[in-house]
């Protein structure tokens, strides 16, 4: 046997090119950010407003306003929009989640200014037929009921619940009842009332000056008008922790767990610290909950922990699915990672990784054009666009062993988490039970 | 005259090494990262009998060290450089890639040259990968409602052979008898360098990329390559149904199959059925989305798509095409492929509309475009247009080839697509309100 070869070292590392943007606020309050970013003939294009609201009926509208909103506009039905966006080589589609009403596409640079113009015709003159709102209300029920079907629907619902209490945040999903209570009346007065420009911000990432991607906005969006929407909407509530909720679902042949807890916002001075602790516990493949429950034990395909930035917080959530068998030794190694990161100190070359791993897959999400639109789409909910992206390796490369200590102690105890775990009831109980408390 | 469509252009190196290994290099010095990717030219259809699954499972086995790497260093030398891998297994491929800051080529190319050289398979190994393997599926079929429908069970009604119509996600049971021994053949009969197409793409220098390949692959010994069966089969003689029950599936679902012509050497023909597809089910301006969702509000979504995996290109022939709904009404599904039939015998007997070809092909354009602009998807699909259909130019020449589809080409393959050539696969809702 020869020697072993060695891994050869990384070389100098080479400089991203500066991108050219440009940022401007129209006459109407709309927030314009464009990037030029050599490549691809394509702009991607995503329109975000804030859609949050404490109305009890308002998931259900906000879904079927989305599910309805491309079905016709100024004039034109469904498949006349659908077709003239599909022949500028475009896509446009709309969704929505408890803070924001997103309408994101794509189209062929040369066409950018015919898709703006569809986008404009969407929010000022929306048509909101009676027969397509049935169509698109009847099929969300639907879709709703596929949904809720799946193991990490019925998972994260129930945390959702179990964290956030009456709050808005605790409906992802409207109930098929709510849908199917929904009018044409009801979307064109919450149309209305919130698609407006005054606190939205539209993002256009392509291969195009910038100057002419917002000149292209103005024109297009110019005669959309409304002053942002000012709901009242309670804080977020302190995620109550408490005993493992366990969920039936029958027929599982896995458990699928989820823990929540409170995480800090990006402009957290301590934000960085608890990014890379969240590496090292389960955010990459290096990661010890991976290296444990998968590679060492085989009780799972891949556990995943995250951090999430809502509008009024930010949270951190876990996720695994096990197999049925192996429920509570899954749960008792998690603990057991959990405790370990919150008591003692992380390795300098845990740190290094997760260091270099979080510049580098910032550096590749933010390497097309479809990602860096979807990047600063999402930043721009805050305040924050691109010098966040360039300035954000050195905070990462600035943080501690100590800093990462500090920050996994305060939000990755195994008691600072909420849990829950969804699988057969039957089989799981009484040996999560031996383990701690569990509620049924 | 056509419209005018943009293409992709990717000024692409060829090599071969003396071990038979294919090379391709494709540069793009604007951003500072870099796409590895090495396929080897065998899948699911080159399974043995009583082995089904062992395509992907010993995918898996290529991750657990190599020859000079321990178990668990390959993912951390990837991660800590600031990179993220993967690794698929299809019908006729198997992909191991990389994408990683630029500094990071060479340690990049070592760890794909080590494993090329040889994985370390173990008894240990493989007993844990089983069990990720065997969450794997039951995440991803066994628990989740229309988990692998179809591309797990319309093959079995559509084609015949053992090689086409297994199961490729494989049964536990074979799963399980897998062993050492058969890891060790599988990698020594399709793992040899000339079996394989290497493409690197992004932030590279040609030259030093090229050195850099012939100094860690080149010392790699050739080995024989198998040569690769025919695996075709006729067109169907007459329609034949199925049922899968899906104990967590909440409402019904159909999959319709039809074989289509080869791939690689009927390109056009295949072309003109991909446009076909986006006829039928692209936007809410589609023949099947207006009849089937919007006027008579039969189905929940209808999708229509070439190649199991919704990648036209992905296959060599036997390939399909597939329709497949989700509705509400169990009792349905007649109305549905009978509106089916009449949509494809509509396009195929008057033709499509004024401007129609035109916007969908404009479409399919700009949608692969939008695909190849991340460095790792466009090194995968240059290496994949090279190994399957042993040019990766094809990538480049595929707006061109779009643009020259003519309306009855697409008519042609609306009128293939006849009853008693289809599979029908029905799946039998067992979920609902459960809980």
């Amino acid at each position: 046997m020869s020697a072993a070869l060695a891994v050869p070292a990384l070389t100098e590392p080479r400089a991203a090119r500066k991108l050219s943007s440009t940022e401007t606020v129209l006459d109407n309050g709309l927030r314009v950010i464009a990037v030029r970013k050599p490549g691809i003939p394509i702009v991607e294009v995503r329109l975000r407003l804030p859609f949050l609201s404490a109305k009890a009926k308002h998931p259900a509208q906000a879904m079927v306003l989305a599910e309805a909103l491309l079905t016709g506009a100024a004039g034109r039905d469904r498949s006349e929009l659908a077709a003239a966006i599909q022949g500028l080589g475009g896509d446009l589609h709309a969704s929505v989640d408890a803070d924001r009403l997103v309408v994101s596409g794509n189209v062929l640079a040369t066409n950018l200014r015919k898709l703006l113009n569809v986008v404009g015709d969407l929010v000022t003159e929306p048509s909101y037929a009676a027969a397509d709102v049935e169509t698109e209300r009847d099929r969300l029920v639907e879709k709703l009921t596929i949904m809720r079907a799946r193991p990490s629907v019925v998972a994260a619902e129930a945390l959702a619940t179990r964290m956030w209490g009456d709050h808005p945040y605790a409906v992802d999903l409207a109930q098929p009842q709510d849908v199917a209570a929904v009018t044409p009346g009801q979307l064109k007065a919450l149309h209305k009332a919130m698609v407006r420009p005054g606190a939205g911000v539209l993002v256009l990432v392509g291969d195009l000056p910038p100057g002419r991607m917002i000149a292209a906005a103005e024109a297009a969006l110019a005669g959309w008008t409304g002053a942002a929407p000012r709901p009242r909407v309670p804080a977020l509530p302190a995620a109550p922790g408490g005993p493992l909720l366990i969920v039936h679902r029958r027929g599982s042949v896995q458990s699928s767990f989820r823990f929540g807890g409170a995480a800090l916002t990006r402009t957290d001075p301590d934000y960085p610290a608890l990014q890379l602790a969240n590496l090292v516990f389960g955010g990459y493949f290096t990661s010890r909950w991976t290296e444990n429950l998968r590679e060492d034990k085989g009780y799972t395909y891949g556990p995943h922990s995250r951090i999430d930035h809502h509008a009024l917080g930010s949270s951190l959530t876990l996720s695994v699915e096990v197999a049925t068998p192996v429920t509570a030794p899954s749960y008792l190694e998690t603990l057991y990672e959990l405790g370990r990161l919150a008591t003692l100190p992380v390795t300098e070359t845990e740190v290094a990784s997760v260091q270099q791993y979080a510049i580098g897959s910032l550096a590749l999400s933010t390497a097309t054009q479809a990602g860096l639109a979807s990047t600063l789409s999402a930043l721009s909910a805050f305040g924050l666009g691109l010098d966040w992206v360039t300035g954000h390796p050195a905070r990462l490369l600035a943080v501690s062993v100590d800093q990462i200590a500090e920050a996994a102690a305060r939000f990755f105890a195994p008691t600072a988490f909420t849990s829950v775990v969804v699988g057969d009831a039957d089989a799981i109980a009484a040996p999560l039970a031996a383990l701690g408390a569990v509620e049924r | 005259m056509p419209v005018k469509l943009p293409a992709p252009s990717f000024e692409l190196t060829h090599h071969r090494l003396d071990n038979g290994l294919r090379v391709l290099v494709a540069p793009d010095r604007s951003a500072p990262v870099v796409g590895i990717a090495v396929l080897y030219d065998v899948g699911f259809r080159s399974e043995p009998e009583g082995r089904t699954g062992f395509a992907h499972l010993f995918e898996h086995l290529m991750f657990q060290g190599s020859v000079n790497l321990e178990k668990l260093a390959h993912f951390r030398y990837v991660e800590s450089s600031g990179g993220s891998f993967n690794g698929s297994t299809h019908f006729d491929y198997t992909n191991y890639f990389e994408a990683l800051p630029s500094n990071a080529l060479e340690r990049g190319l070592f760890l794909e040259a080590d494993r090329m050289r040889g994985p370390r398979i173990t008894e240990e190994n493989l007993a844990n990968q089983l069990e990720v393997v065997k969450n794997e599926i039951r995440v991803n079929v066994m628990n989740a409602p229309y988990g692998g429908f179809p591309w797990i069970y319309l093959p079995s009604v559509l084609f015949d052979s053992f090689a086409n119509s297994h199961n490729g996600y494989g049964g536990f049971e074979d799963l399980e008898s897998a062993t050492t021994d058969d890891a060790k053949d599988f990698f020594k009969r399709y793992y040899a360098p000339g079996n394989a197409v290497l493409a690197i793409g992004g932030d590279v220098d040609v030259d030093d990329a090229l050195e850099l390949v012939e100094k860690h692959f080149g010392a790699i010994k050739k080995r024989s390559v198998p040569k690769r069966p025919n695996f075709g089969e006729p067109a169907l003689d007459g329609e034949r149904r199925a049922t899968h029950d899906d104990p967590h599936a909440p409402l019904p679902a159909v999959a319709v199959g039809y074989r289509v012509p080869d791939p690689v050497n009927q390109l056009d023909d295949v072309l003109a059925a991909v446009l076909l597809t986006e006829v039928l089910t692209d936007g809410d301006a589609s023949r099947l989305q207006r009849r089937l969702v919007q006027r008579d509000h039969l189905v929940t979504d209808v999708s229509a798509y070439l190649g199991e995996f919704g990648d036209p290109f992905d296959e060599r022939d036997p390939t399909a095409l597939t329709i497949s709904a989700h509705y509400p009404d169990q009792s349905a599904l007649d109305r549905i492929l009978t509106a089916v039939d009449e949509e494809l015998d509509r396009v195929a007997t008057d033709g499509l509309d004024k401007g129609e070809l035109d916007r969908v092909r404009t479409r399919v354009v700009s949608v692969s475009l939008r695909e190849l602009d991340a460095v790792m998807n466009r090194t995968l699909e240059l290496a994949k247009f090279e190994l399957l259909h042993g040019r990766g130019e094809l990538l480049e020449e595929l707006p061109a080839r779009f643009a020259e589809v003519g309306e009855d080409a697409v008519r042609a393959a609306a009128a293939a697509l006849q009853p008693d050539r289809r599979a029908v696969l029905e799946l039998i809702a067992g979920g609902g309100a459960e809980q």
